[in-house]
């Protein structure tokens, strides 16, 4: 056990360098592709803003039913069978037909080719499921056709949602899908929190359509409330254009009325559309409802063909901005909810981090004496290898470009404090062996080959902890149960290795010495 | 030598009640959740103005119609730390509770951490806590099954259980917070437990297939003896540790290096005290090992 080939010290001397020099690099700007790398910090030590978002799919579920009904309704119409009765609830469709047309509808339904009823090969299942109780019928989403519902309106939103915060312009957002309802967003350095909140918390359903005083408009119609929450207006369900239809939206300053408005232009489609209705619609009100609000319902006075126009309706510049800005981003699938928030200030993540490292130094510093007055020699050596141990956990978490929380600071220490107990075990079996050998070499040899199993058996108990914290751990815990981790495996190294090297090399220099620990 | 096992009806008593006293705490008057596993809204304040104190700060909390607000001083004399509920889980509350703070105080609060988990989210935290937790307890439990006698694995697992109700039951006690890195803490306990524990079984068996006439009762002693200076060193150096975090690593690790600390005192106790009694109680002999040997 104590012996070593001049190869092997080499090997071991450059591999320690090297992670010295890693480790080194996070305090220097280095730009050569390799010694770039650095250690991230977590949101908790550089302050920024955690914020889980979650997909209210309900509307869109709503939303997808309401037009299944009307895609079966005229499915049918075409193939002379009638559906009657159709309606919506409980998010599930019902109807019922007559008895010569109950086989058609259910071959139609559960045909692996169904045109209106789409089989995912990969899932095996239908997107909807049927089911009959004599003449009714009942329809809901089958599980797949759920799931790949909610991906979808998830792809969506995700989109969305990367565009409005690039448009705020953070650096280095993070934005990562979580399970199929759910969105999670890094941004760091982020002070203030509350305007990319509100920017997520709307939808930015953005319609034009007309106000009506009739009760009998062909597509139905619904009172909404201005923006104030107290005026109402009766509109019409018809959309003349959406924010689907929008090229561009820009803050601007009007310079008539001295008033800040949000001028937009529209694409081809939406630009005829909006010339057609300009026309036909002179003198009629025009509302621009924004998430089931309307912001302001201007007098068409004149038809507008070149595709461009203006909102108003009382903006602050920021307001206004903001407004442009969700505009041109497009509007979210479904609302998001936003779950989880944990932000933390810039200052307090400065402040963790001195404190992380005072309690590290102090710590540190404790353990070093405490060995060192021990072990004397010995404990010299576990100190150096403590110290290269070090070196090496924080090689690796730069090298993996790791992320350090503060509670991974946490177990850095804790490293230091559990990574002299293999030394520990190793040094008081030898001194065991001492008690009953003369040879100082033949103790030495015993000693580390009748600890090894212990201390294998003790690392690894601690590394199960570690892994599952890791798997089960969100955040800043599992920069924790990484650096816990990673520390098992440099201390086992530094330890068979580094201080394995110098005891071996004290102990033949001294061999024929008595008392040597 | 110390005559560890002279006290080992003792301390059976001692551990069973306190095993026994933490269970009803844990029971009766349960642990005090976070936000993280409650959910919430917590805020970390550090007000500029010298003038500002907690009594003031907490009547103008109680204003804001936010429910169950606390409002605590958090470390040193200008932070606080506020918690509510967020029952309705507004939106804008935090905008809220800024501009209510602006009119009654001026511009002097600095919002260092602001912290809302939802009613869903905290209650799959703590769902995933439980699962974590668990799983650390079987995973330990299927390793030492493997590396060792049935017994052994026995004793282990006990002195685990012992280590991780007792941390908190202690945290019952005080009405500490229970968060999420609590959770880190007590995985780690676990750990370290286990270690303490191996590393003394290790040398029971090994003595075992040295020493044929010396009863178990001897046996685990003079292991425990063997290993002690070992014991004491490393939860020394390891408790250095987690009292340099403890005294400065700032607030938000204090839970986490106190779970720690009490851990590590009750890991190494249970090692010595719970783990090599059941041994004893099952009369592990020669034969068990031997007899494993031979299998193998």
């Amino acid at each position: 056990m104590l012996y070593f080939s001049k190869l092997r010290i080499l090997f071991i001397a450059l591999f320690s360098l090297l992670f010295v020099l890693i480790a080194s690099s996070n305090l220097f700007e280095i730009d050569d592709g390799f010694f770039d790398k650095k250690i991230n910090l977590g949101l908790d030590l550089q302050g920024g803003s955690y914020l889980l978002l979650e997909i209210d799919n309900a509307p869109v579920i709503e939303q997808k039913l309401q037009n299944l009904t009307t895609s079966i309704r005229n499915y049918f119409k075409e193939k002379d069978i009638k559906i009657n009765n159709i309606k919506i609830e409980n998010q599930n469709i019902y109807f019922n037909v007559l008895e010569q047309n109950k086989q058609t509808i259910i071959d139609t339904f559960t045909d692996e080719n169904s045109d209106i009823n789409p089989y995912y090969p990969r899932f095996k299942s239908h997107q909807l499921e049927i089911e009959d109780t004599g003449l009714n019928f009942k329809l809901n989403f089958s599980r797949q056709g759920l799931i790949v519902l909610k991906t979808s309106s998830q792809d969506q939103a995700i989109e969305i949602v990367r565009r409005r915060i690039d448009e705020v312009g953070t650096n280095e957002p993070n934005i990562l899908k979580r399970g199929n309802n759910r969105i999670l967003v890094e941004l760091p350095g982020l002070d203030d929190p509350m305007r990319v909140k509100s920017l997520l918390g709307k939808t930015a359903n953005l319609t034009f359509r007309f106000v009506t005083n009739t009760d009998n408009d062909s597509f139905g119609v619904e009172k909404l409330k201005f923006e104030d929450g107290i005026d109402e207006a009766t509109v019409s369900k018809r959309i003349i254009i959406s924010g689907d239809n929008l090229l561009d939206a820009q803050p601007k300053m009007d310079t008539q009325t001295n008033e800040t408005i949000v001028s937009f232009s529209l694409d081809r489609v939406g630009a005829k559309r909006f010339g057609k209705a300009t026309s036909t619609g002179i003198g009629k009100q025009l509302a621009i409802v924004l998430d089931g609000k309307i912001i302001s319902a201007p007098v068409v006075r004149d038809t507008i063909a070149s595709g461009s126009g203006q909102i108003s309706g009382g903006f602050t510049f920021q307001s206004a901005t903001d407004l442009a800005l969700l505009l041109r981003s497009g509007a979210l699938p479904a609302p998001l909810n936003i779950i989880e928030e944990r932000t933390v200030g810039p200052d307090l993540g400065q402040d963790s981090i001195n404190a992380g490292m005072i309690a590290l130094a102090i710590g540190f510093l404790l353990v070093i004496i405490f060995m060192f007055v021990k072990y004397r020699v010995f404990g010299l050596i576990t100190n150096v290898t403590l110290i290269i141990n070090l070196f090496i956990l924080l090689g690796i978490l730069t090298l993996f470009e790791a992320t350090l929380t503060l509670p991974g600071i946490a177990g850095i220490i804790l490293t230091v404090g559990m990574a002299v107990d293999a030394n520990v075990l190793i040094f008081e079996r030898i001194k065991e062996e001492l008690k009953d050998e003369n040879n100082n070499i033949v103790a030495f040899d015993s000693g580390y080959t009748k600890s090894r199993t212990a201390i294998i058996d003790a690392n690894i108990t601690t590394l199960l902890a570690a892994i599952i914290l890791f798997f089960m751990g969100s955040g800043p815990v599992k920069g924790f149960s990484v650096t816990l981790g990673v520390g098992i495996f440099t201390t086992l190294f530094s330890v068979y290795f580094i201080a394995r090297l110098f005891t071996s090399l004290y102990v033949s220099k001294n061999r024929d010495k008595d008392k040597l620990i | 030598m110390i005559a560890f096992n002279k006290y080992y009806n003792h301390f059976n008593v001692v551990s069973s009640l306190l095993i026994t006293v933490s269970l009803v705490l844990l029971v009766f008057k349960g642990l005090n959740f976070g936000i993280d596993f409650k959910g919430g809204t917590l805020i970390e304040l550090r007000s500029t103005d010298k003038k500002i104190n907690v009594s003031s700060l907490r009547d103008k909390f109680s204003q804001m119609n936010l429910g169950d607000v606390s409002v605590k001083k958090f470390g040193n004399d200008t932070d606080y730390l506020i918690k509510f509920e967020n029952k309705d889980n507004k939106k804008n509350i935090i905008e809220e509770i800024k501009i209510n703070l602006d009119k009654s105080f001026g511009n002097n609060f600095d919002f260092r951490r602001v912290e809302n988990v939802g009613p869903k989210v905290s209650s799959e935290l703590l769902k995933s806590g439980v699962i974590a937790i668990s799983l650390s307890l079987a995973a330990m439990l299927f390793y030492i099954w493997i590396r060792f006698e049935w017994q052994f694995s026995l004793g282990a697992i006990l002195a685990l259980f012992h280590d991780v109700i007792v941390t908190l039951g202690v945290f019952s006690l005080f009405s500490l917070e229970i968060n999420l890195s609590i959770i880190a803490a007590v995985l780690t306990i676990v750990g370290y437990s286990m270690n303490d524990t191996v590393v003394i079984f290790d040398r029971v068996r090994e003595n075992l297939r040295k020493y044929s006439d010396i009863k178990i009762f001897e046996l685990t002693n003079i292991s425990i003896n063997e290993t002690l200076s070992r014991t004491i060193i490393t939860s020394a150096t390891t408790l250095l540790a987690l009292l340099a975090i403890y005294f400065f690593g700032g607030e938000i690790l204090k839970g986490f290096s106190l779970a720690m600390i009490l851990g590590v005192i009750f890991g190494t106790y249970s090692s010595i005290y719970i783990a090599n009694t059941v041994l004893v109680r099952l009369r592990v002999s020669q034969k068990t090992v031997l007899r494993d040997d031979n299998e193998k």
